[in-house]
């Protein structure tokens, strides 16, 4: 888009005062200020894992001492978990798209919206405090009575900080919810919303239903510390177990609030670069449902071996395996979608790619853990480490990529280079995969988690997994700096650079305040990509692709 | 849209009709976190119950049941108020609104200092879990009393829960006195009225689950 004269108005230049930021309700200057602070936690939550991944080189512990190892791998579990994961994609991506996929001017609630923000910042503060103060020795999974009664760091302050920012998800869940239901747009009937709606859909179902009894359960922990009344503490009469359940209810469902938004952001981009319409689109609607659902009668395939009753263990087992089938949905679904696409390589397709591959080794190394017999040989070790990390970060990181680069010219207005884009897109793939492959082989040989020292033979596995973590601490920081270069010397985006489908692709880029000048009406299903479109795109792809190689020809006769 | 449309109607709901939906669903859901957030005490009762039977019967003899009883009464008038409330609401009244909204406050407080006079009487028999905790003079003398204090610890948890969260309905019932005095409501603008009776409505139910489970075992 060529604008002459003065820039059009948009919600970036609409005022430039710090205040006019820090009291916005604007959905998508919420979304600019949540960018902002996860970005922020995830380069603090990725430190911690620095510091133990260098730990990890040696097989003794040289670098930090046991009880420095175990507070940093809890911040990193801590900071990663709640500070990021849980907030990257919802609060940036779904903040920012919801209202404008589904044709609204803002969320339902506009001033909760501003409120979950704060609310979220506040838990990070006292997070901060408590890694300041001392830090917290627990793991971020705060068993107690070890929790409630004998650790001597800061764990109060921490849980403080977690149930705090509990809320802001709580808020967050809240407003994607009524917002769907009451703000579409004439014409956008459930079955037209784009993919990344449902599944942000069904992630609010969980933090809905799932994080007021994660708030309890560190209340209650908070109120055996303070009080010293017995609720988990066996010396005291309590039942820890107790507590390992109310956890689990919340934190098994949340790591689909994980993955799913995830889920939805691959849809769009899959669709877009395949120039397809996404194949079984009710299918992977419902899946993301079912997994909202199952998700929650799962928790207990946490617990194998915290002697819960056998008979549990077995309904547990079988239900954590049903989780797989709607999974497996998406997946097939996804690579139907590509069968006979008109696929382009751009950097939001490696990731989504990319996503597709390490998701799927992570969901089935899942089926391995869900076995009960199997679990018993590799609970709690580096296996399971290996696994949770190919979803969370094989599949949620590697998707938050891919949608902060896919939307990246609505956002700001800006390209990205698009050569650095796809170097560090497969520098992360190959990091990520020398970093955890070795941790499935590491945990199948027996080596536990969250110890800093281990037996001398599996010192060649664990350098390998180092080394690998400082290509993938590289493949983060590049997109960091091409990102912000962008930001003044990207080039102009226009309004739909990839000629995608969907509502926020149909308003300037950066969109104004109010999203759309006119309430948008909706006609046609979402991603309605045609064979023709499909082709004549195709075309004008190569030949943009067949003048790239002729200028790169040329400036290299010139040298 | 004529003025008296864009009067109090957010710059991003098209008309008042979807404003209304949209504050009533949210109510709704968060009255869903709401659930949840209990529920997980409640599993802890029905756990302990479950283990303890004698501890928790031990206990609930150590309640006032009648200040309990009174208590609940209190509350399901203060419904009764709250609910004639929407309705003045609805046919625009608005004094009405602000003068039964203050009886409910009434209504609320004196619940509170209730269970206040309950606590205080709690800590003099040195019934409060803690190092200080003695059981006394139990009625059945076999009971361990671990396991009474375990009950107590939930009954603290519990009412002390439900009183903040009427304290926070009852913060906002004074916002609410305020605004309606000031004609704020009307036929065609209720929804914050609405949603604030569902909210009360809901502590109050709280409440009709918590008076057995704790006063009449």
């Amino acid at each position: 888009m060529i604008t002459l004269g003065r820039k059009p108005h948009n919600y970036l230049n609409a005022n430039y005062s710090p205040w006019s930021w820090l009291f916005s309700t604007d959905h998508k200057r919420v979304a600019i200020l949540y960018l902002i602070s996860i970005t922020l936690f995830f380069f603090v939550g990725g430190a911690t894992a620095v510091l133990f991944r260098l730990e990890l080189m040696t097989p003794r512990g040289d670098l930090v001492i046991s009880e420095t190892y175990n507070k940093l791998f809890t911040m990193h579990g801590i900071i990663m978990v709640f500070f990021f994961l849980i907030p990257s994609i919802p609060a940036v991506l779904g903040n920012f798209l919801i209202p404008m996929m589904i044709g609204a001017r803002d969320l339902a609630f506009p001033k909760l919206n501003l409120l979950s923000w704060y609310i979220y910042s506040i838990g990070g503060v006292f997070t901060i405090a408590a890694l300041v103060s001392g830090g917290v020795d627990t793991g971020w999974t705060f068993y107690t009575p070890y929790s409630s009664t004998y650790s001597n760091t800061a764990v109060m302050t921490a849980a403080l900080g977690i149930f705090i920012t509990g809320f802001s998800s709580i808020l967050t869940g809240l407003n994607f919810m009524v917002t769907t239901h009451t703000m579409r747009a004439p014409g956008m009937h459930w079955f037209r919303l784009p993919l990344f709606v449902w599944s942000n859909y069904a992630t609010s179902l969980i933090m809905i239903l799932g994080t007021p009894v994660l708030a309890i359960s560190l209340l209650l922990v908070a109120v055996e510390r303070f009080f010293r009344m017995g609720i988990f503490d066996p010396k005291l009469g309590g039942d820890p177990l107790l507590f390992q359940h109310l956890f689990w209810f919340y934190s098994h469902p949340a790591v689909y609030i994980m993955i799913l938004p995830g889920m939805g952001v691959i849809s769009e981009v899959i669709t877009c670069f395949a120039r397809k319409r996404v194949f079984g689109y009710e299918f992977i609607a419902f899946s993301s449902l079912a997994i909202a659902v199952l998700g929650f009668l799962v928790w207990g395939h946490h617990m194998f071996v915290s002697g819960q009753s056998m008979y549990a263990g077995m309904v547990f087992s079988f239900i954590s395996m049903l989780v797989a089938v709607p999974s497996a949905i998406k997946v097939f679904n996804w690579t139907a979608t590509l069968y006979k696409g008109s696929i382009t390589l751009q950097t939001p397709m490696l990731y989504a790619l990319g996503f597709i591959g390490l998701f799927t080794m992570g969901g089935l190394t899942g089926v391995f853990l869900a076995t009960l017999a199997v679990d018993v040989q590799v609970h709690d070790t580096y296996f399971v480490v290996a696994h949770f990390h190919y979803i969370m970060v094989g599949g949620m990181v590697m998707a938050y990529l891919g949608g902060i680069h896919f939307w990246w010219p609505k956002m700001t207005g800006r390209l990205y280079p698009e050569w650095w884009g796809r170097v560090s897109a497969a520098m992360i793939f190959f990091g990520f995969n020398l970093t955890f492959y070795p941790q499935f082989i590491l945990g199948y040989l027996g080596m536990p988690r969250r110890y800093h020292t281990y037996p001398e033979e599996f010192q060649v596995l664990n350098v390998m997994s180092s080394a690998g973590a400082s290509l993938l601490g590289v493949g983060y920081l590049i997109p960091l700096g091409y990102l912000l270069w962008s930001l003044r010397y990207g080039r102009a985006a226009g309004d739909n650079p990839w000629r995608a489908k969907g509502l926020e692709w149909t308003t300037t880029s950066p969109p104004p305040t109010e999203n759309f000048q006119v309430t948008p009406v909706v006609t046609e299903e979402a991603y309605a990509y045609s064979a023709e479109e499909s082709e004549a795109e195709y075309q004008r792809q190569v030949e943009e692709f067949a003048r790239g190689e002729e200028t790169l020809e040329e400036s290299r006769r010139e040298l | 849209m004529t003025t008296s449309d864009s009067l109090y109607l957010a710059h991003h709901f098209d008309d008042r009709e979807q404003q209304r939906e949209a504050m009533t669903l949210g109510m709704w859901v968060f009255l869903v976190t709401e659930i949840m957030f209990f529920g997980g005490m409640f599993l802890a009762y029905a756990v302990y119950r479950w283990r303890f039977p004698e501890g928790f019967a031990e206990g609930s003899k150590h309640l006032d049941m009648i200040l309990g009883t009174v208590n609940t009464g209190l509350l399901l008038v203060s419904s009764f108020t709250v609910a004639l409330a929407v309705h003045a609401a609805q046919s625009s009244r608005g004094k009405a609104v602000a003068w039964l909204f203050g009886i409910t406050i009434l209504f609320g407080l004196a619940f509170l200092g209730i269970k206040g006079y309950e606590y205080w009487h709690k800590f003099h028999e040195h019934l409060v879990p803690g190092p200080h905790f003695r059981l006394l003079d139990p009625h059945n003398p076999q009971v361990d009393s671990r396991q009474v204090e375990i009950f107590l610890s939930l009954y603290f948890a519990m009412t002390g829960l439900h009183a903040i969260h009427m304290m926070i309905g009852i913060g906002v019932f004074v916002v609410m006195i305020v605004l309606a005095w000031r004609g704020r409501f009307s036929s065609e603008h209720y929804a914050p009225v609405e949603v604030v009776g569902l909210y009360w409505h809901f502590v109050d139910i709280v409440w009709v689950f918590l008076y057995p489970l704790l006063y009449l075992i």
